[in-house]
Order: structure tokens, then C-alpha cells, then sequence
């Protein structure tokens, strides 16, 4: 027999197994359990951790579509540059890194550490904007935990001179004003984002799931011109300056398919210098704001009474002894003259001969006429914060305000509108819908008076530019010219200010079949001239001369002037209207 | 059986080297591709930078103060403008 191996005799207690065995099977039972929750409950956590690791999310930003004019040169156009952001935990540089980082983002050293004191935060913008050129030698600085992040900022190459209709972005690049504004869900693009898989290098190798493209901003092209847009500008800022006026604002429209071809305000500010920028300045005066048009609405009055069949335009109106009395109050002209003709009324702008005519109209006649043309309504132009101005119904007007709506007092337009309205007379007696966009055919009108009448009052606005007429600088050589002056008292508080005028004029040119279509105001001259023959109607021919000749249309008239200096002056000032009480 | 076996072990251990190695080169592949797109993204940004050097450079006013200023143009009194009547054009 073998030797037995004593150990092996040795007779051990059961428990002791059973103690042991199941030591190892709990040992089992919670590894299993370890495993579950880490593979199971936490498993989202866990892989989110690990995709971390290796897994980015890029933000794909889009572009932001430009503005041109109606023939494709660019007004805005959104360019990249770059913001730089710190993630402060992750920012390790030297003493010497960081002065020279400050020194390229322009800002303080103490500054810029305070920037970067906080720990807790993750991202930090330290400058945003950045010119190409200073983030590439930032790059080269090489300081960790400092990025770069793409953003776009909008450039305007026009300037001030179209700055009040484009508006401008804030910094973010979202419209806030203007063009900007309106058209912003149409400009603006949608940034897209993909994640991808980079290596040690930073370098992506893979795109981990489907990419989301962003959507690329699109474009609007305006009804603007370009060129007419500077000229207008350059006109009227020259006479906003001659005339030391407060403001002044210009129009120009295609007196066809009511385009707006130019418009533009003064004073101006700069769109591409963010930080001066104040709310006068920015303010898009030929939409948003009113003003009492005085005489130009005159064209307006005999119009209506010419529909009306009150008259016809030879029709004779005897306007001595150059005043009348309505009521307690008493509307004068400034050049009391005896029988007027109808036309004769429109060429001296007589108040009393227009209030005469208006109050032989029915309230209601003069009334729908106006409002037909536009008065009292936005224009519609999709220019946000755009105004409607202030006509009053019918029923509640009392005899003077009847007479002196007739030559535009009592009631509120802006320059705008006051354009739109005449291009009931440029074309046949329909009202153009007007537009800021480029408009491939023309858009319907809405009648609001017969041809003839149209027609006929084309013919009465000729002779105002004529001689003998209020608006012999308003003439253009070469081409036949019809329109209105207007001058009229500002209105401050609820009295008219005897020394503040509102010189304006209206026009359109060739007179034999209107093409363009000027508006010009100009706010407070202050210069000694305000009536609107003196100071509105120069503006309206050097924009309309240069106009015609740059658009080409052909001339429809010799190439004779009548010599200014012995217009007459007259007034839709005079709200001499004062009620006496 | 063994051989079979070891047949498949082969081909298994060759077929995960390819996987490898297409794996890497579509990677390289993918770089590269990454690399160009930024090149054109760059290409796209420098076309907007250009437009609006161009359109700057072209602004009216500056136009202008050249014809007048230096090159001393200006626009033709109408006396020397003579109109030319537009010759028709034959139907297209």
C-alpha cells in the first residue's frame, strides 16, 4: 500500500465549504450586478462618456443672403470673420502668452485675465469679429483652451447712402431694422451641425451619423438702382446742406410699374460702424414719418371735382379778394389775384381757389377720392414700422377742415405715399401698388379716377413748371415736366410754428408719358428760402435730369429753359388758418 | 476538420487585416476630401470678400470724384448731344 497522505484523512467540516462557496457565488452574483448596471442603467451615460472622448459636434453655420439692387450689385453681403472664445479650465498660458494675446484682441492685460479667471465657465468670448488677418497670427500664438469660432458680419458697400432702407444686423447677424428686418426669415439662413469622429490629431476621419447641410440664407434683390439711389442721395444731402434744413427725405419710383427705384434720407448715419448709431439718425423718414403736405395734395381737390363734374378744367373760379372766410377763420393766398382759371389755380396754388372748389364738392366725393389714392392707408411697401397717415372721416369734418384738406392741411402723409398717390396722374387715373422688391411685371392698379381726368391734370401740373408758374427750377432741358409744390407750416404741438416750414415737391417727367416719379421733402429749412419751388423743386431736376439721361428715355421736348426768378411764390403756407376764438 | 479549420483561420486573419487597412485609407480618403471642401469653403469666402472689395472700389461716389477729378470728365452740354433715332431691329 501507498502511504496516504494525511491531509487527505483529515475529516474537515462541512459548513466550512458551504461558507466558502457561497463567499465565491456572492463574489459572482455581484459581479453580474456591477455588469448590469453598468451595462444596462448606466449604459446611455456611459457610452455618451466614451463618445465624448473621440465624437464632436460641429456646427455647420450658414450664410446670410444678400441684398442687390435690381441689377445685381450687391448692397449687404454677409462675409466671415472670426470671434475668438476661451474656455477658461482649459487655458494654459504663460505671462508673456497672455500680454500678447491681449495685445492682438486690443483689450487690457488685467482685463483679459479677469476674462479668463473663472473656471467654472466653459466658453467665453473674449473678442468677437475678429479681421481674417489678426486671428491667423492669434492661431499661430498656439495657446490651448483658446478657439476660434466663424461667424459672419454684414457689410453694406453703399454706405450711408442706402442705409436707411437696408437696415442693419445686430451682431449676431439677425435683421433688426429696415430691409433687414422684413425680408429676415427669407435672408437668414439655418445652421446645419454634423458629429464626426476625430483622431489625436484633431483631424476628422469620419462623419459618425448623417449630416444635417445647413440651409443656406437667400437672396432678395430690391427695385433700387444703384446709380439713381447715389445720385438721389448725393442731390439731397447737397440741399439738406445748402438749406441747413433739420432732415429731408427722396423718392424715386417707376411711374409705371410703381417700383421704387431710389429712396433715400437725410441725415444718415454709417450701417458698417456699429457702435455710432443713434435713433434720429437711423430713423427711414419717407416711410415712417408724416408730415402735412400743404399744396401737393391740391392736384388731389380738383381731381376729385373734375370726377365730380363741378367743373371742367377751363372752367373759371374767381378767387378775389385773395381770402375767404369759413366760419370764424380765414384761408388767404399769398398772391391775391382775381378770376382763376381751374388750371390757373393749380399753376398760382391758390388756396382760396381750391378751398372755393372744395367746399361746392360733396364731403364724401373729396373724401373717397383722397382715400382712393391712398391717403390714410399704409402703402403696404412691406417696409417695417411703416405709417398710414392721418385722413379723417368724412362725417366728422367740420367747413374748415373741409376747405383746408382741399389744399392739405388737416391731414398727415408720408413721403411715400405722397408718390404713390401721383402716380394716379402719371399713368391713366390708376393707383400703382408699390414695391421695394424687383418686380418682373408690372402689378395691377386700382382706378381712382377716369383717363381724361388724369389726363387733364397732368396737363394743369405742366404749367406749374411753366412760366408764371411756382416751379420754374423744377425744370428739366429737354423733356416735359408736370408737378406740385408744396410748402407748409410745421405743426408743433396743436398750433402751426410761424417760422418752421415743410418744403416739398412732386413731379413726374416726360410729361407726354410719365416714366419717373420724384418725391423730395426737405424738413426746416433754415436757410432764409422755404418755399418748395425754391428749395424742393432744384433737387427734383438734377435727380430727374441725370435720371432720364442714365435710363435713356428719349426727350419730348426743345431744349429751352424758361429763366427762373420770377416764379411765384405761394403758398400752401399759409395756414394763415388760424381760428380766432 | 483541422485543416478546414486552420483554412478558415487564415482567411479569417486575413480578412481582418483588410478591414484594418480599408478602414484606415478610407480614413485618409476622408481627410483628404475634409481638406478640399475647405479649400473650397475658403475659395467661397474669398469670392465674398472679392465682391465686396469690387463693389467698393466701384461705389459711385468714387467713380465720380475720378471722371471729375482726375480724369476732368464731364457731361456733354445739350447743345452738343445730338439724338440718333434707334434703328429697328428686324423681328426675332
Amino acid at each position: 500500500m501507498r502511504p496516504v497522505n494525511p491531509a487527505l484523512s483529515l475529516k474537515l467540516p462541512v459548513a466550512r465549504a458551504r461558507v466558502l462557496l457561497s463567499l465565491l457565488l456572492l463574489g459572482f452574483a455581484m459581479l453580474i450586478g456591477r455588469a448590469l448596471h453598468l451595462q444596462v442603467l448606466q449604459d446611455d451615460f456611459l457610452q455618451r462618456k466614451g463618445e465624448s472622448r473621440y465624437a464632436r459636434l460641429l456646427e455647420l453655420p450658414a450664410h446670410r443672403g444678400m441684398i442687390t439692387d435690381r441689377h445685381g450689385e450687391p448692397l449687404a453681403i454677409s462675409t466671415p470673420v472670426e470671434s475668438v472664445w476661451a474656455s477658461p479650465a482649459d487655458v494654459e498660458a504663460t505671462p508673456a502668452q497672455r500680454r500678447q494675446l491681449a495685445r492682438l484682441l486690443d483689450m487690457s492685460d488685467a482685463d483679459l485675465k479677469k476674462r479668463l479667471s473663472d473656471p467654472g465657465r466653459e466658453f467665453v468670448y473674449l473678442k468677437r469679429h475678429l479681421r481674417p488677418d489678426v486671428a491667423a497670427r492669434l492661431v499661430q500664438l498656439g495657446i490651448p483652451g483658446i478657439s476660434l469660432k466663424r461667424e459672419y458680419r454684414r457689410y453694406y458697400p453703399a454706405g450711408e447712402m442706402a442705409a436707411h432702407l437696408l437696415g442693419f444686423t445686430d451682431v449676431d447677424d439677425r435683421g433688426q431694422e429696415g430691409i433687414e428686418l422684413a425680408y429676415e426669415d427669407w435672408l437668414a439662413g439655418k445652421p446645419g451641425s454634423r458629429r464626426v469622429i476625430k483622431d489625436r490629431l484633431g483631424r476628422v476621419v469620419e462623419d459618425a451619423e448623417s449630416v444635417h447641410a445647413p440651409i443656406e440664407g437667400r437672396d432678395v434683390a430690391l427695385s433700387i438702382d444703384r446709380k439713381l439711389q447715389y445720385l438721389a442721395y448725393r442731390e439731397l444731402k447737397a440741399a439738406a446742406a445748402e438749406h441747413r434744413a433739420k432732415a429731408g427725405a427722396i423718392v424715386v419710383l417707376d411711374a409705371k410699374s410703381g417700383e421704387v427705384l431710389a429712396l433715400a434720407n437725410v441725415p444718415a448715419y454709417n450701417p458698417n460702424n456699429r457702435s455710432r448709431r443713434d435713433a434720429a439718425r437711423a430713423r427711414n423718414r419717407a416711410i415712417t414719418d408724416l408730415f402735412e403736405p400743404g399744396s401737393t395734395l391740391k392736384p388731389f381737390t380738383i381731381a376729385a371735382a373734375l370726377e365730380a363734374r363741378l367743373i371742367r378744367p377751363e372752367s373759371t373760379v374767381q378767387t378775389a379778394p385773395g381770402y375767404l372766410l369759413v366760419g370764424n377763420a380765414r384761408i388767404d393766398d399769398v398772391h391775391p389775384a382775381g378770376v382763376l382759371t381751374v388750371s390757373q389755380v393749380i399753376q398760382r396754388s391758390s388756396n382760396v381757389g381750391v378751398a372755393k372748389l372744395a367746399l361746392a364738392l360733396p364731403r364724401e366725393q373729396l373724401w373717397s377720392v383722397l382715400s382712393a389714392a391712398g391717403f390714410g392707408v399704409p402703402p403696404r411697401s412691406g417696409f417695417p414700422g411703416e405709417v398710414g397717415g392721418r385722413l379723417r372721416d368724412y362725417q366728422s369734418w367740420r367747413p374748415i377742415e373741409h376747405a383746408t384738406l382741399s389744399y392739405g392741411h388737416g391731414i398727415s402723409v408720408s413721403l411715400l405715399q405722397l408718390a404713390r398717390a401721383y402716380t394716379v396722374f402719371a399713368g391713366d387715373g390708376a393707383l400703382q401698388p408699390i414695391t421695394l422688391l424687383k418686380r418682373a411685371a408690372p402689378g395691377a392698379g386700382t382706378r381712382v379716377i377716369s383717363p381724361g381726368t388724369a389726363r387733364a391734370v397732368r396737363a394743369m401740373l405742366e404749367t406749374v413748371v411753366g412760366p408764371g408758374g411756382t416751379a420754374v427750377r423744377a425744370q428739366v432741358l429737354g423733356y416735359r415736366v408736370a408737378g406740385k409744390t408744396g410748402t407748409a407750416h410745421k405743426l408743433q404741438g396743436s398750433a402751426y410754428a410761424p417760422d418752421k416750414y415743410v418744403s416739398s415737391f412732386v413731379g413726374m417727367a416726360p410729361a407726354s408719358d410719365p416714366r419717373l416719379l420724384v418725391a423730395v421733402m426737405i424738413d426746416e429749412p433754415d436757410n432764409g428760402d422755404y418755399y418748395g419751388g425754391v428749395v424742393a423743386a432744384p433737387v427734383f431736376s438734377a435727380v430727374m435730369a441725370e435720371a432720364l439721361r442714365m435710363l435713356s428715355v428719349p426727350p419730348d421736348a426743345p431744349a429751352t429753359l424758361v429763366e427762373p426768378g420770377d416764379e411765384m411764390h405761394p403758398g400752401g403756407a399759409l395756414p394763415e388758418v388760424r381760428e380766432e376764438v | 476538420m483541422i485543416r478546414i479549420n486552420l483554412v478558415l483561420l487564415c482567411l479569417l486573419v486575413i480578412c481582418a487585416l483588410a478591414l484594418v487597412t480599408s478602414q484606415h485609407r478610407a480614413r485618409k480618403l476622408f481627410t483628404e476630401l475634409e481638406k478640399e471642401q475647405d479649400i473650397a469653403k475658403q475659395i467661397d469666402v474669398e469670392w465674398g470678400q472679392l465682391q465686396l472689395e469690387q463693389s467698393t472700389w466701384a461705389m459711385h461716389s468714387r467713380v465720380e470724384q475720378i471722371a471729375r477729378g482726375t480724369l476732368h470728365m464731364r457731361v456733354p452740354p445739350s447743345e452738343r448731344v445730338r439724338l440718333v433715332p434707334a434703328p429697328k431691329r428686324s423681328a426675332p
